[in-house]
């Protein structure tokens, strides 16, 4: 809210300097957004008398003007406006001034061949409205060589504030003037408006109905209205209009300046109406399906049943709380006004206020809440201003509804404040800062009652009392304190899955992963594409139309972002995230996932095209490699791991699988992506992925002892045994692999395959596997014999689990 | 008798052809021709057996100092050719060293701002005694509003431009419809509905807002702070966020500025900014003259803490809120925050950190 340093000393007496003024209100609560002072901007400009005007010998529409500026020789001026004329008061700016409208420096000129060495200005070009229909005219008074912000008074300092939606009592310039006044900055005036006796018999010839059924929702509580005659409606006077421009706003007309007027000077929005365009019975009700109003912005307003209007016979006049009816506003033809000032829901007027869109001065100030004691008080203030301005005669308020203030009364021990700040503040301190508040205390022991004003609904207990008094007191005053240390070392942190996300980050990024952080949503197609769409996961009001579903996996937000670095010429890249993905809307549907792609040329080893070696588009086994690199990573023994030819529904049919332990628990898929999902998403043409459900990974057992098994290291040599197998192209080798080792659980301790082919010589169907058998004695070295006998083992093995056939 | 003058031209006839072998080949053959069997200086030590014992105290030592000399001069040039072809075989071994090598997996990863924001965090705090906590993402009304004391149409609630989900309220819940979390404070709800008193966490995670322009996107991160005890009051709040914020920015200190404001959810509210300056092209935190809002905080409220089935006059403690997008750009100068969820490579990189900078309070935060 905006405010001016002038208006403010309306209702403050102090000697505090701006500074101190600004300073404090930040202090307790009224943040300061803005500071503007005119008369910095403004300096330079000045008073001057156009001593003469003559037409420019070159130009028609020019104007050579002799300025007298007050200061040495007249000046000369070649001036556009049509109304530069000889004898006239204006504005003037020498050479060198920076002229706000315009935002530019004026420098002397010849236009069309005559000197300039100034100019008159237009309001425009002092940023004080928009009309720049010609140059200030001044009267005839105004003395020549003044500084114009001191003669037309603008050399006041503009404050905005923002107000929090607690503080409706500071949404009027009084409010304001009570909180500085409790924080010690000068005295608050007494703001009581004497009312005016009528001066015309009753309450006129319009009364006000209230048309709300049982069961409806009444945004409007009471309706006070008050029927004026024979108003003049015209310009206001200067002083009134100089108030509205300071703080942005447009004076309109006397009747319209003078409700804003009270708006921001009290925090009470007032609507008036002109009486002679009501017609039959005025009422407020709840707006019907398919009605509409045109407002005073210019547009219409489709209506409906949660929004209270006031209306006459013929339909409604305004949404109430929220803008007046175009139709019903007062003109400058206006002789008869219907004033209203009423009180409403703060909650019905931010529902209408949201579902209308409308951000009015009146709806700011009656979603925060209007003190329900300003509702006659604001019509006296806006009765004295109207008959002041606009004469005429005004019939008694005629009062519908009733609002009882809730009389609040807290019980408050003073050593919450202590309890709850740390703060010290002696009881004398605490009664005098919250009776400047508006607060009565009384009693004197350990705990005083304190009785809460109308306008502060937001205090309801004793923390909101504690609240007042510290920001009153001082936030910066309260001690700082160090929260005791713990007494021991810091036990752990972070919960398994937490560490796990950790660990798998820093994982993949050793292994040449730049981590992404992606959009927790995403379109419907990819998410239907990853096995989401849900209704449940789809979001009702999505910020567009491809982030409407919350993601399954992780992969659509990262193919994305492979597809937008793709564009930018980027191809080759390896993406990964570690997140949230959502299985269903509650709790427990939400996982913990890692997953990977590979674009273009990059692996693990090389990207793109490098001297020392072949560029290798990653394939099934570089995702797989990363997968297994994150689980070793994470604890996960990769000899428990079962990998089964069951790829993802992402994944190519044959280049891709899944890793489970055991097969209710699968952990991960890995795999080439689809060609079909390629194509229906645009993708590069080379990629491998891998997702990991982090969650999916047995909790650690606790073990009693942190110490490592024991470990035997045998002196004697170990002893590596070749073979090659001819075995059925489709025999899986993790079998084959798994058949050798298990010919003698002893004895061997790795297999290791070292070659796989196939080729015509092995016969159709057929390949080649070649297996490196580590044999390590136990307890002495082994005879040939020995050996032999073992190797017989691994041949026998493997033919009985694979129908292999060693090599001849 | 001995010919010396015989012998000593053998002997300059040998070395000259030691000296003239071009390669070990030749030299052996030098050797062969003066010391093998039948070799010119072995015929003639033959020939001591035939002589008198005088004549042979004459030659003997005469022929076997020739033989000496000569066996030394071979093995020098021997040692000489070997030097001489280890050399030839080393220069012809040279490759060019400045050939470039690729950038390792190390080198080419990295972690993401955020990520390594949160770790930083959780280094601090970790030093105060906290655990981190969670909650989920899709909350429901109830835990996102009602519980933090957000009264059903109040216009704060409009403050937060809230995600609805399209389905109505789950099955059999009386929870209100279901939202994506407009902050992470639905967190302090969730620990201390399961956890007893005292509780120190900190809630880092995803929120969302459906806002979205230069400084707001739809998803953001936010660092929740609850501490629920008997007696914290917001003197420790200030040594707290103080302790934290000077950590964090790794300066000597950070001036606050703390000013009341309102939170439905806490009582009583503030805000706090941290001294700054701007007058560059970037801010720096901790020094100059101006204010920057940075997070929120305050008291929980009575009515909070009562909802989670405590006594607000027995338990009592503070929260805070902030942006963990924000502290990051200020810290790292990242200038827009649309960026961080653009997984644009050259930012990543260029922004990112690698794999094994591990912030801790041992090893400082950042390096």
């Amino acid at each position: 809210m905006k405010f001016t340093i002038d208006w403010l000393k309306d209702h403050l007496e102090t000697t505090a300097s701006n500074d101190e003024i600004i300073e404090t209100l930040t202090q307790i609560g009224l943040e300061v957004e803005e500071v503007e002072d005119q008369a910095k901007t403004l300096a330079d400009f000045t008073v001057c008398e156009v001593i003469s005007a003559e037409k420019h010998p070159n130009a028609d529409k020019l104007r050579v003007c002799m300025v007298n500026t007050g200061k040495g020789e007249p000046v000369k001026v070649v001036c556009g406006a049509p109304n530069a004329r000889t004898g006239m008061k204006g504005v003037f700016a020498a050479s060198g001034t920076y002229i706000p409208g315009t935002d530019f420096v004026l420098s002397k000129g010849v236009i069309r061949g005559e000197e300039s060495n100034g100019m008159l200005c237009s309001e425009r070009e002092l940023l004080l409205s928009d009309d720049h229909d010609g140059i200030i005219d001044l009267p005839a008074d105004a003395p020549v060589g003044e500084r114009y912000v001191d003669y037309a008074k603008l050399n006041d300092v503009v404050v905005d504030i923002a107000i929090t939606p607690n503080r409706g009592d500071c949404t009027g310039i009084y409010g304001v003037a009570r909180d500085l006044a409790a924080a010690g900055i000068g005295e608050l005036k007494d703001g009581t408006v004497k009312p005016l006796p009528a001066t015309l018999a009753g309450e006129g010839d319009i009364s006000v109905e209230f048309r709300f059924g049982e069961d409806e929702p009444q945004a409007c509580q009471q309706f006070a209205g008050r029927l004026f005659k024979n108003v003049k409606n015209g310009p206001s006077p200067e002083w009134l209009q100089q108030r509205l421009i300071a703080i942005g706003l447009r004076p309109i007309n006397a009747l319209a300046d003078i409700t804003n007027y009270v708006s921001y000077d009290r925090g009470r929005p007032l609507h008036a109406y002109d009486a002679d365009k009501i017609n039959g019975q005025f009422h407020a009700r709840n707006a019907k399906k398919g009605e509409e109003i045109l407002a005073l912005d210019g547009k219409t307003y489709a209506l409906d049943e949660t929004m209270c209007i006031l209306a006459d016979d013929n339909g409604p006049l305004c949404i109430g709380g929220i803008m007046g009816g175009e139709e019903s506003g007062c003109t400058e033809e206006t002789t008869s006004l219907f004033l209203e000032s009423a009180w409403w829901e703060p909650i019905e007027i931010a529902q209408t206020g949201r579902k209308t869109g409308i951000n009015s001065d009146a709806r700011y100030r009656l979603e925060r809440h209007v003190d329900p004691a300003l509702t006659l008080a604001g019509m006296e203030l806006a009765t004295k201003l109207i008959l002041d301005i606009c004469g005429g005669e005004v019939h008694d308020i005629t009062v519908t509804g009733e609002v009882q203030p809730e009389e609040k009364v807290i019980d408050f021990p003073l050593a919450e404040i202590t309890r709850l700040t740390g703060l010290k503040v002696p009881f004398a301190e605490v009664k005098a800062v919250l009776t400047r508040l508006g607060f009565w205390v009384a009693g004197s022991g350990d705990v005083v009652k304190v009785a809460v004003p109308t306008y502060r609904p937001d205090i309801e207990g004793k923390a909101d009392l504690v609240e007042e008094v510290m920001r009153i007191v001082g936030v910066d005053n309260v001690p700082v304190d160090p929260l005791p240390r713990l007494t021991s070392v810091a036990p752990k942190m972070l919960t398994t899955i937490q560490n796990r996300r950790r660990i798998a980050r820093r994982a993949l990024a050793a292994r040449g992963y730049n981590e992404a952080v992606t959009w927790s949503f995403i379109s419907e197609k990819e998410a239907v594409a990853f096995g989401g769409g849900q209704d449940e996961l789809k979001l009702e009001n999505p910020i567009s139309a491809d982030l409407s579903d919350m993601r399954p996996s992780l992969l659509p937000g990262l193919l994305a972002a492979v597809n937008r670095n793709t564009n930018r010429g980027i191809a080759d890249l390896s993406l990964f995230e570690v997140g949230q993905v959502f299985k269903s809307a509650a709790p427990d549907g939400q996982h913990n996932y890692a997953a990977g792609v590979r674009a273009g040329l990059d692996t693990h080893g090389q990207v793109g095209r490098d001297w020392q070696g072949k560029a290798e588009k990653p394939d099934v086994f570089e995702a797989k490699a990363d997968l297994f690199e994150t689980l070793a990573q994470l604890g996960v023994d990769p000899n428990n791991l079962q990998i089964v030819a069951e790829p993802a529904a992402w994944s190519h049919p044959g280049r891709g699988g899944r890793v489970q332990l055991g097969p209710k628990n699968i952990i991960g898929w890995f795999g080439e992506l689809h060609p079909r999902l390629i194509k229906e998403l645009d993708l590069p043409k080379s990629i491998a992925a891998f997702e990991l459900n982090l969650d999916a990974i047995p909790e650690p057992r606790a073990k009693a002892t942190k110490a490592k098994p024991a470990l035997t290291l045998s002196d004697l040599q170990t002893v590596k045994r070749d073979f090659a197998f001819v075995a059925d192209s489709n025999l899986e080798a993790g079998k084959l692999i798994k058949a050798a080792g298990s010919a003698d659980k002893k004895l061997i301790t790795n297999v290791s395959l070292f070659d796989v082919f196939e080729g015509a010589n092995l016969g159709e169907g057929k390949k080649s596997l070649a297996i490196e058998v580590t044999i390590q004695p136990k307890d002495k070295t082994l005879t040939d014999e020995e050996i032999d006998a073992i190797s017989q083992k691994v041949v026998a093995a493997v033919q009985k689990a694979t129908k292999a056939e060693l090599r001849g | 008798m001995v010919d010396t003058k015989a012998l000593d031209a053998l002997k300059s006839e040998i070395l000259t052809a030691v000296e003239n072998a071009a390669d070990l080949k030749e030299l052996d053959a030098v050797r062969v021709g003066a010391l093998g069997k039948k070799g010119s200086i072995s015929e003639q030590l033959k020939g001591l057996g035939k002589m008198t014992p005088e004549e042979r105290q004459v030659a003997g030592p005469a022929l076997n100092g020739l033989k000496t000399d000569v066996a030394v001069q071979i093995d020098a040039k021997a040692e000489q050719l070997e030097n001489a072809a280890l050399e030839a075989k080393l220069a012809s071994e040279k490759v060019d060293i400045t050939l470039p090598l690729q950038k390792g997996p190390m080198q080419r990863g990295s972690i993401h701002p955020i990520s390594q924001t949160i770790d930083e965090i959780t280094a601090i705090f970790s030093d105060m005694g906290f655990a981190i906590a969670e909650g989920p993402d899709i909350e429901s009304d109830y835990y996102n509003f009602t519980a933090l004391n957000f009264p059903e149409g109040h216009p704060a609630r409009e403050m937060h431009d809230t995600f609805f989900m399209k389905q109505e309220e789950g099955e059999g819940s009386n929870q209100g419809k279901m939202v994506l979390r407009t902050h992470t404070s639905p967190v302090q709800i969730r620990t201390m509905e399961t956890q007893e008193p005292p509780i120190r966490i900190v809630i880092p995670g995803r929120t969302y807002r459906c806002d979205s322009d230069q400084t707001h996107t739809p998803m953001f991160h936010q660092l929740e702070g609850l501490v629920i005890d008997k007696s914290s009051h917001i003197g420790q709040l200030r040594w707290v966020l103080e302790e934290f914020l000077t950590a964090f920015f790794e300066v000597d200190h950070v001036k606050t500025r703390f000013r009341p404001s309102f939170f439905p959810f806490t009582e009583p509210s503030m805000e706090v900014d941290v001294q700054c300056d701007r007058s560059g092209n970037e801010v720096k935190i901790g020094e100059g003259s101006d204010w920057m809002e940075i997070l929120g905080c305050g008291m929980v409220h009575p009515n909070v803490i009562r909802n989670c089935g405590l006594d607000p006059d027995v338990y009592q403690g503070f929260a805070w809120g902030m942006g963990i997008d924000r502290i990051a750009m200020l810290k790292y100068g990242m200038p827009d925050l649309r960026d961080f969820f653009g997984a644009d490579q050259r930012w990543l990189d260029h922004y990112g950190f690698r794999p094994l900078d591990l912030p801790t309070l041992f090893g400082g935060l950042s390096s």
